[in-house]
Order: structure tokens, then C-alpha cells, then sequence
């Protein structure tokens, strides 16, 4: 069932889309700058087609089936918001027309902007962030500009709970800022004591992720954005699971001063096998001049009619990408906003902390869960390491891929092995969204029971697994050993 | 899991690397326990010939499929020489990581360095409980 | 309306199943005097509502792809084939997550391998990675590997002017936090001495733009030896649909090429979701940033794909990793394979000829109406610098306005020398009529 390489469905001289002739006359091009060859495709039309139709069958999708990633929020893309982005008045705009020609897409933008102010609780929204790393990197950056406008240059610490997701620290650091990893205590809260020893003039702020990655809400929530508060540093929100609080709670009429937000989890745009995402963030009023840009706003009016423009803001750090966003990204998740409603949204969250703790209900007899004597919120982490039958959370998710369904996330949050203080050894971080039915559930419950039946009594499926995917289980010691990256190598006259 | 080799005769920094000290030259390598945690290795970055490093300073990096770790000099000195084996073979350093494992020679500095490293039992027990 | 399937009846059944009574319970832990706000928001609306309303709002824009566009500046009306669209439409891409199940993502992994093949292959280098968010990132990426190369020994980067302006600006806010020295970007032209004088021993990177943001195609082989001379690596921004034609910059042993792929079957969007280019040698690839595709077997020795060298990233290095990136532009890059694939080597000859031709034609005729002049300073791929009569800005405004035109890019916006200089884009879509139209119209205008 393997599917032969694009260039090997082939032939040399067969053609792909015509071009028309040129009609106009030709000029001579300087046969210094021609290149010799090019090493691309040449097959049909109808290759094509096959081609990437065969592909798409190897693959698992929401599509298909229910996808409990942790964190990832893999609820339905409604199909409405590929028609919506897909027309012409969208897709066939370009971005540097006359402002006068795009108003639709601008008071888009606008609303937008508008949207998710009014859900975060911020007084400013930038949508140019291209994913939610990109968000954080903006928040960091900004949080750091502030503090140097104000004259102070002595803070240069990021304060990281050790349950984060790795973009924290990395964001932190392409900032030029150092991290300083806060241990969670015996519920899976930021410890406050730790909190209070690494307070001090020189923390720039704290990035928090709420609920956590372990899927708690942060109990002393308040109190900790006091705390930073009173140190003078800022608070970032990482909006990853803004899924559990929709319409519940907005991290703004807590304090945060800052947060990203995922469309393409919370806002239910598709994450198109590893992106485009969009990850816009909303500030506090402090933090408004430093927002990335262009943003949009109100430039006039003309016979009582809004007009809209682009505009810098006065201190802004800069841009973040060029042009302003993924605006087909926010025109998808516009659609999503508009179509729920303040009462959809909340919906939304009520349903998806239903789901988890449902569904956590339903395993805990056979599956331990860390920290399980809490309700949880939108997703919850279960032990997939059983140590004394020498089974890892690894094989448990090769193991579930046979039953239809793609694993739930276990590469983070890291657990002992890696030295956190998170009562954890391999994580499956399982949320199932809220479009998810109970039979749908009952069905996901019944394939863990059934594997944690298995785990005891036929081990081998397991460290075997999986038996019944296009591929079996793959190496990658030997991925990374023998390193194939395309399959076109160069000779190598042509690297010079 | 659990039962690592930990030779006696070596020194042994927290970071997990470990020193054979040869009169005022020493070799330095991974122990079993980093091996182990680590996994099946597949890259080794090697610093080069004649490059300085303090103590506790970064010399050159390990990685398996699942991590990617730093190797930090436990002791000041000079590279004279280094394990090219490893760097075409990285599994060599999981299959023994005392002997045909080694990964650079150096010339010691500052010898007083060597009071700040465990010995093969005080490795042994802070592994233990880690 | 929701998409939420739950009946009554479920959750009176879940809640019972969980132990308790009401859904508000299982928000007990958030601030009682903050929770369930009132949102100054609408309340749900029906599907067709939706549609009617967001449709009004498209019909407020002008699709510059269907009428006649000549302005490009980093974002082009480029023939979009009909088969891109159904093949990223299918369920089974759009909503795939990123595949770190290899087993259950082979689709999604092959394809995205096959795509890194085709980047290697336009431009001439080893490696490429899985895609950044645009060519504006990935140009700040490669600026951040530089300096990684180095081991932070250098810190200066070499900008040259005639890199995209926002490009530029991207850079600088990228590394505002990394004590970074920029420079060589102030200028308002394009000198090849003069860049070349400002590389010393303290550059990582020298980066410059083929074609150029003015459209000029200036010689990146001297510029190239220059950085390589003093030890600093060599970065430079490509158009791909350019290198269907024109010698790939691996060709004259660049180190790093990046570029805005938004041209390889990707709609004009207003500026998003697009494409970051990013190859560079094989020596490199553990600085590189992004997601890599690796070719490996399964236990059956099948042939399969994988994430591979996933040790450079956030997720296992955090705060040592060298970019924070994790989900990128997964679907565009399929989107630019089925395009390379579907346009194949002589199709995409063919697109670039065609810009190349009809461009030139374009500013053959431009440059006979008088009180305009083209900017010949160095040979053109399929944009130019035309000198107007006029300010730009108000030319344009009556191309739009009394000859439905959507004219070039206003210069002197981003570079206060140039005066009254349009920047005007000819891409295949643009017939020898609506050339035509261009100049009687540029003609009509210039008074």
C-alpha cells in the first residue's frame, strides 16, 4: 500500500497545464541568467489527481473520526467557513489594493478584532500573528518593550510553570529573555511559595496557561496575578485552551495583560496537516500602543457610514509577518463567531468540560488519573505508562490507532523523566471538543477499557502495535541516523 | 532502568558526564545512566581540536529521536583530541560509554576543578534518587 | 446555532454518570464574582443568515483577480489551477492535524516530502524545511540560523535596500531582543559596491533579494563571494515562479534561500494564509528551523515518512530550541506541490516566460508615452520602476476609477528618493489587450 513518489508517476515529455502562447512579442533573454534544467515533475493532470487522492486515503482526519488530542482542540471545521473564505471578494483581494476597494475585508478584520475583545475582555486585538507561537513571541516582545519604555532595563526574567508547552520558553528566549521554570504543587497548581521566592525587580512576567496543560484550572489564579502584579511585572496568557472557558471566563477581567488566542482550535478553523493557523492577541490598555501592526480601525466617516483603515500603533514593537495576518484563516473563524453567538459560545465551553469530565468518569476505573480527585476542565491526562507491565504511553497510542482513532497527545506535558515536579510519567492528554456526541464517547471508552484489558492480558498487541494502519510502526532512530530529505539529491555540480 | 554502570576510578560531574584523569591529561565521556535515559543516540556534535572551555561550559551536544543534550566540561581544559568513531557511530557511546565510547581528550587547566566532582558511589546514589 | 450534538437527555445521562447536577458545577474553581460574563455580542444565527451576511461583506471588495491588476510587490495574481483547490478541499488534508503519528498521517508526510523535494529542485539547494508563514518570517529565520552558525561570535546582518520593505521591517522586530547590528537597509537604491563595503569580519549574513523588490535582477554571484570572503553566509529572497526560468541561487553557492511561495497556486488572499520558502545546505540542517520530512521503513521495511530531527524544536529543546515554531503552513506547501506537480517543469518555463515577455513588452510601450520612463539600471524579471508625470497615487486613483485598472505599487512609500516611481507587475494573467489598455490609459492619465 505504499504510493509511489510524484516524480515516479512520471515520464520525461509528458505535460502537465497548458499555458497559452505568448501574445505579445518576445524579448531576448540574457542565456547568462537561463538555468539548464529543472528537476520537477512531468506528469498529467489525471497523475495528479490520483496521485494526492491516494495520499489523502493514508491519512486519519476530523473528517474521518473523533481526534482526543490534548491541547490541539480538534473539534469539526464547519464547511460554511470554507465556502465563506473562498469567495471571490476574499480570496481574489490583494492586500495592498486601495483601501477604498476592500472595505468589506476591513470591516471583517474590524469585526473581528472587535469579537475577540469582547471574549478575552481586552481593549486591543492585533490579528497579524500567523500561529500561537507567533502570538506568544509577540506578547513576549511586547511585555518587554513596555517595561524599556518605562525606562526599566533591569527585567529580564520569564517566569514558566514547568507544565508548559516547549513554545513558552522558546518564545521567551527569541526574545532575548531568560527563563525561570516554576514547579506545580500536589494539585497541579503553580506552586505559590516558588512563585513568591522568584518574585523580585527583575521578572519581566509570567506566561500562564489557564486551564493548564494537565487540564486544571489554576486554583490560585487570582492570587497569582496579584503577586506578579505587585512585583511589576505583566502576566501572558497562553490561549491554547481557551476551549474550557468560553463565554465563562475572560482572562482580561482577571488581569492578564496580555494573551494569544488559537483560531485554529478554538475558533474551529482546520489545521490542514500542520497549519495555516492564526494566532491574533488581545492586550490590556497598557499594553495597546505596543500592539504589532497594521491593525485596523476607523479612519472616518462618510454620510454616517464607518470607513476603515490600517494603522500603526504609536509604540508598536513592528511587524510580525508582512501584510496583516492570515486573513483567509480569520475570514473562517469570523464565520465560526458569527454563527455561535455570545450564547454559542458559551456553549461551546459548557459542552467541552462536559465531554472531558464524562468521558474521565467513564476510564477512571481502569485508567489512573493523575490529579483525578479534580473535576477537570476541557481535557484531562491519563497514566499511559504502566510501568510493572512494562507497557509506555507509546505503544497505548500505536495500540488505539488500531481501534480507528488517532492517539491522544503524549509528547508533552513532560513528566518525571524529564524533571518536573508534574505527577506524571507518560502523558495521554485526551480532549475530545465538544462536537464530539456521548455515543461517540461511549465508543472512545469502550476501545481504552478494551485496551487496558489488553495491556494485561496480551502485552504483544501493544509493544507490536499498530497492526492495522497503511504503515506499520516506523524508525525514526533510523530517520534521524540516515537522513533522506528529498528524494531529488543534487549532483553535485549544481551546489557549486 | 536502575542498574547503571558506574566505574570506580572516574570522576563524575551532576550533569552526567564523566572524566579519566591521566596525569595532567583527562578523557571525557557519558555515563551509563545519560546513555540510558537518552536512548538509541543518533548525532554527536564534537567541539574541535584545540578549542578552550571552563568548567561547566558547553563543548559539544548529544541527541537521540527524543532529546538533544549538551555535553559540559567537567573540568577546565584544552581539546587535543577527538573520538571521531562517535561522531560516524553514536551508538557506539550506548553500547559503551566508559571505553570505545570516549568523545574528547582534553588537557586539564585547572586541576583544582576535579575537588567539584562526585566519585563513582556519591554518582551512584544521587542517580538513585533522581 | 451551535455545532454542539448533545440532547437533553445526554446530559442529564453524563452529568448523572460524572455525579452531579447541574453543567455550572463544573466550573467551581472559577471566580464566582467573574464567571459567566455578558458578552456585548449578538446571539447565534442560523447557517443561511451567516452566509447572507458574510457574502454582503465579500461583495464590498474588489476581486483584484478578476479584473486587471498590474500590481504585484510581493503578492501576485498568478494562475491558480483548478486542481489545487480540490486536492487541499479534501477532508482528509484540511482536517489532518500536524503528523506526529506518522502511521495514521502518511498522506499528509509524503506529500509534504515530495513538496520539499520541489523547493530543493527550484532552488538549487540540499535541504528545504516543511515551510515557514511567508517569505517575511522565513528571511528573519535565516537571519536567527546566522547567527546560531556563528555560535553568536557575529552580530552583524547585512541587509541590502532592495529586499521587500517588509520584509526588512520583519527582521528588525524579530531581533529587537537579540543585540543584533542591521544595517546597509537605509538606502533608497540598489549598490553592489556599496553593500558589498559594508561586509567585515563580524557578519553572519548578508542578504539581498533576486528579483529584487524593484524587480531588477543584480548580480547575487559577486554579492556571494563578497559574504563568503569575509566568512559570513549568504541569504537571498526569491520569487519561485522566477526559477522556472532563471538560475537557482544554489547555482552560485548561496547558503540560505528563502522566499514568498504565495505565486506557487495560492490565491492573493489580502496578504494571508501564504508560503515561506526555506532551503539551505545539508552542513546546516541542524541549525534550520521548522518541521522536517525524513524518509525512513516501517518494521515490514515498508517505505514510509516521518518527522524527523525533531530534537532542533520547541517541544523537545524549549527554551534551547532555536525558533519557537510549531504549526507553520502545512496546507500551503501542499497547495505549491500540486501546483509544481500540476504545471510540471515545462509549465512552469512556460508561466515564467510569459511574465518575462509580456513585462517587457509592457515597459517597451510604457516607455513611449511621454513623461514616463523605465528604470533600466539592471535587467528586469516581470516587474520595473516606471517614473511618472504624476504622484502615484493619484494616477491610480484614475486607472481605478476611469479605466477600471488596479495600476502599481506607490514607491515612494517605502522609498522617499523615488519620486513619483510605480512599480508595475505583468504576470501571465495579464493579456496583450489589457496592456494595451494599460498605456492608453497611463497615455490619458499623465496630464
Amino acid at each position: 500500500m505504499t504510493e509511489p513518489l510524484i516524480y515516479d508517476l512520471g515520464m520525461s515529455g509528458r505535460r502537465g497545464i497548458r499555458m497559452p502562447d505568448p501574445d505579445v512579442p518576445e524579448t531576448g533573454i540574457p542565456a547568462a541568467l537561463i538555468r539548464d534544467d529543472l528537476d520537477l515533475p512531468e506528469v498529467s493532470e489525471v497523475d495528479v489527481v490520483r496521485h494526492y487522492l491516494r495520499l489523502s486515503h493514508l491519512n486519519y482526519s476530523i473528517d474521518q473520526g473523533m481526534y482526543p488530542l490534548g491541547s490541539c482542540t480538534m473539534k469539526y471545521n464547519p464547511k460554511i467557513n470554507e465556502d465563506m473564505a473562498a469567495l471571490p471578494g476574499f480570496a481574489g483581494i490583494h492586500p495592498y489594493q486601495d483601501p477604498t476597494s476592500v472595505q468589506g475585508a476591513l470591516e471583517l478584520l474590524y469585526e473581528a478584532q472587535r469579537w475577540l475583545k469582547e471574549i478575552g475582555g481586552f481593549a486591543g486585538v492585533s490579528l497579524q500573528p500567523a500561529a500561537g507561537a507567533h502570538g506568544e513571541f509577540t506578547g513576549i516582545l511586547m511585555m518587554r518593550a513596555y517595561h524599556h519604555a518605562r525606562g526599566d532595563l533591569k527585567r529580564t526574567k520569564v517566569l514558566i510553570p514547568d507544565s508548559a508547552h516547549g513554545t513558552n520558553p522558546a518564545s521567551t528566549t527569541m526574545s532575548g529573555l531568560s527563563v525561570v521554570v516554576l514547579p506545580s504543587d500536589q494539585r497541579g497548581n503553580i506552586d505559590l511559595e516558588a512563585l513568591k521566592q522568584a518574585l523580585d525587580d527583575t521578572v519581566v512576567g509570567i506566561m500562564i496557561t489557564n486551564p493548564n496543560t494537565l487540564g486544571l484550572f489554576e486554583e490560585h489564579l487570582v492570587e497569582v496575578v496579584t503577586l506578579v502584579h505587585e512585583a511589576g511585572g505583566l502576566v501572558y496568557g497562553d490561549g491554547a485552551n481557551f476551549n474550557a472557558i468560553l463565554g465563562v471566563l475572560r482572562p482580561g477581567d482577571v488581569g492578564f495583560d496580555v494573551m494569544h488566542y488559537n483560531l485554529h482550535k478554538t475558533f474551529s478553523t482546520p489545521h490542514g496537516g500542520g497549519g495555516p493557523g492564526s494566532g491574533p492577541v488581545g492586550v490590556s490598555e497598557r499594553l495597546v500602543p505596543f500592539l504589532p501592526g497594521p491593525i485596523v480601525d476607523i479612519t472616518s466617516e462618510r454620510d454616517g457610514v464607518p470607513v476603515y483603515g490600517l494603522v500603526m500603533p504609536e509604540k508598536t514593537i513592528g511587524r510580525m509577518k508582512a501584510f496583516y495576518g492570515n486573513f483567509g484563516v480569520i475570514v473562517r473563524a469570523y464565520t465560526y463567531m458569527l454563527a455561535n453567538g455570545a450564547d454559542g459560545l458559551r456553549k461551546v465551553s459548557e459542552m467541552a468540560v462536559l465531554n472531558a469530565n464524562y468521558l474521565m468518569a467513564r476510564l477512571r476505573d481502569a485508567w489512573e488519573i493523575p490529579y483525578g480527585e479534580r473535576s477537570c476542565m476541557h481535557e484531562f491526562v491519563a497514566e499511559g505508562d504502566l510501568l510493572d507491565l512494562h507497557i509506555m504511553a507509546l505503544d497505548i497510542s500505536k495500540r488505539l490507532m488500531d481501534y480507528g482513532y488517532h492517539p491522544p497527545t503524549n509528547y508533552f506535558p513532560l513528566g518525571k523523566a524529564n524533571s518536573t515536579t508534574l505527577n506524571v510519567h507518560g502523558a495521554l492528554m485526551i480532549e475530545p471538543t465538544e462536537t464530539e456526541s456521548k455515543q461517540s464517547l461511549d465508543a472512545f471508552a469502550e476501545a481504552m477499557l478494551a485496551i487496558a484489558r489488553e495491556a494485561r492480558e496480551e502485552p504483544d498487541l501493544l509493544h507490536a502495535a499498530p497492526h492495522h494502519t497503511p504503515v506499520g510502526r516506523l524508525d525514526e532512530v533510523l530517520a534521524a541516523k540516515q537522513l533522506v530529505l528529498c528524494c531529488r539529491p543534487l549532483e553535485k555540480s549544481e551546489t557549486g | 532502568m536502575g542498574d547503571w554502570n558506574t566505574p570506580a576510578g572516574l570522576k563524575y560531574a551532576s550533569t552526567d558526564e564523566w572524566i579519566r584523569v591521566e596525569g595532567t591529561e583527562g578523557v571525557i565521556g557519558i555515563s551509563d545512566y545519560a546513555q540510558d535515559a537518552l536512548s538509541d543516540l543518533v548525532y554527536v556534535e564534537l567541539p574541535g581540536v584545540g578549542d578552550t572551555f571552563a568548567a561547566g561550559a558547553e563543548f559539544g551536544a548529544v541527541e537521540s529521536v527524543k532529546a538533544s543534550a549538551p555535553l559540559k566540561m567537567p573540568v577546565s581544559g584544552e581539546v587535543i583530541a577527538v573520538n571521531k568513531a562517535v561522531e560516524d557511530t553514536p551508538e557506539t557511546i550506548n553500547e559503551d560509554p566508559y571505553e570505545k565510547g570516549w568523545i574528547v581528550r582534553i588537557k586539564i587547566t585547572n586541576m583544582a576543578d576535579l575537588d567539584n566532582l562526585m566519585d563513582a558511589e556519591a554518582y551512584s546514589a544521587y542517580c538513585a534518587e533522581r | 446555532m451551535s455545532y454542539t450534538p448533545h440532547t437533553e437527555q445526554d446530559i442529564q445521562e453524563m452529568l448523572a454518570a460524572i455525579g452531579i447536577d447541574t453543567v455550572e458545577e463544573l466550573f467551581h474553581d472559577v471566580p464566582a464574582d467573574k464567571r459567566f460574563p455578558n458578552l456585548d455580542l449578538p446571539q447565534g444565527r442560523a447557517q443561511l443568515d451567516v452566509a447572507r451576511e458574510i457574502t454582503r461583506l465579500s461583495e464590498r471588495n474588489l476581486p483584484a483577480n478578476q479584473k486587471t491588476i498590474f500590481l504585484g510587490a510581493g503578492a501576485y495574481n498568478h494562475y491558480v489551477p483548478s486542481v489545487v483547490g480540490h486536492v487541499i478541499q479534501r477532508g482528509e488534508f484540511l482536517t489532518a492535524y500536524t503528523p506526529y503519528q506518522p502511521e495514521v498521517s502518511q498522506g499528509t508526510l509524503q506529500a509534504i516530502f515530495e513538496y520539499q523535494s520541489m523547493m530543493c529542485a527550484l532552488t538549487g539547494m540540499e535541504v528545504s524545511n516543511a515551510s515557514h508563514y511567508d517569505g517575511a518570517t522565513s528571511l528573519a529565520e535565516a537571519v536567527i540560523m546566522a547567527l546560531n552558525v556563528h555560535r553568536g561570535k557575529r552580530s552583524r546582518t547585512v541587509l541590502c535596500s532592495g529586499v521587500h520593505p517588509e520584509y526588512r521591517q520583519v527582521v528588525h522586530t524579530y531581533t529587537q531582543g537579540m543585540g543584533l547590528e542591521i544595517v546597509g537597509d537605509t538606502a533608497c537604491y540598489v549598490d553592489v559596491d556599496k553593500l558589498i563595503a559594508l561586509i567585515d569580519d563580524n557578519t553572519a549574513l548578508v542578504a539581498i533579494q533576486y528579483p529584487d523588490f524593484f524587480g531588477q535582477l543584480v548580480d547575487i554571484q559577486r554579492v556571494i563571494d563578497a559574504a563568503h570572503e569575509k566568512g559570513a553566509l549568504a541569504c537571498i529572497v526569491v520569487d519561485p515562479i522566477a526559477l522556472g526560468m532563471l538560475k537557482p541561487p544554489g547555482h552560485y553557492s548561496a547558503d540560505i534561500v528563502v522566499g514568498e511561495g504565495q505565486g506557487l497556486g495560492l490565491s492573493l488572499n489580502f496578504g494571508g494564509p501564504y508560503l515561506g520558502i526555506f532551503t539551505t545546505r545539508e552542513e546546516y540542517v541542524r541549525k534550520m528551523a521548522g518541521r522536517l520530512v525524513g524518509e525512513t521503513v516501517d518494521v515490514d521495511g515498508k517505505r514510509g515518512y516521518v518527522l524527523t530531527l525533531a530534537t532542533r524544536e520547541q517541544h523537545i529543546r524549549r527554551e534551547r530550541a532555536t525558533s519557537n515554531i510549531c504549526t507553520n503552513q502545512g496546507l500551503m506547501a501542499l497547495a505549491a506541490a500540486v501546483y509544481v506537480s500540476a504545471m510540471g517543469k515545462h509549465g512552469l518555463r512556460q508561466v515564467a516566460e510569459l511574465c518575462y515577455h509580456k513585462a517587457h513588452y509592457a515597459a517597451d510601450q510604457i516607455d513611449q508615452i511621454p513623461g514616463y520612463r523605465v528604470n533600466r539600471d539592471y535587467p528586469f524579471f516581470k516587474e520595473f520602476a516606471v517614473e511618472c508625470p504624476r504622484p502615484v497615487d493619484e494616477i491610480n486613483r484614475d486607472l481605478l476609477g476611469k479605466h477600471n485598472i488596479i495600476g502599481g505599487y506607490n514607491l515612494e512609500r517605502d522609498y522617499p528618493e523615488r519620486v513619483n516611481q510605480m512599480l508595475i507587475a505583468v504576470t501571465e494573467m495579464n493579456t496583450r489587450e489589457e496592456i494595451d489598455r494599460l498605456v492608453a490609459a497611463l497615455t490619458e492619465v499623465a496630464a
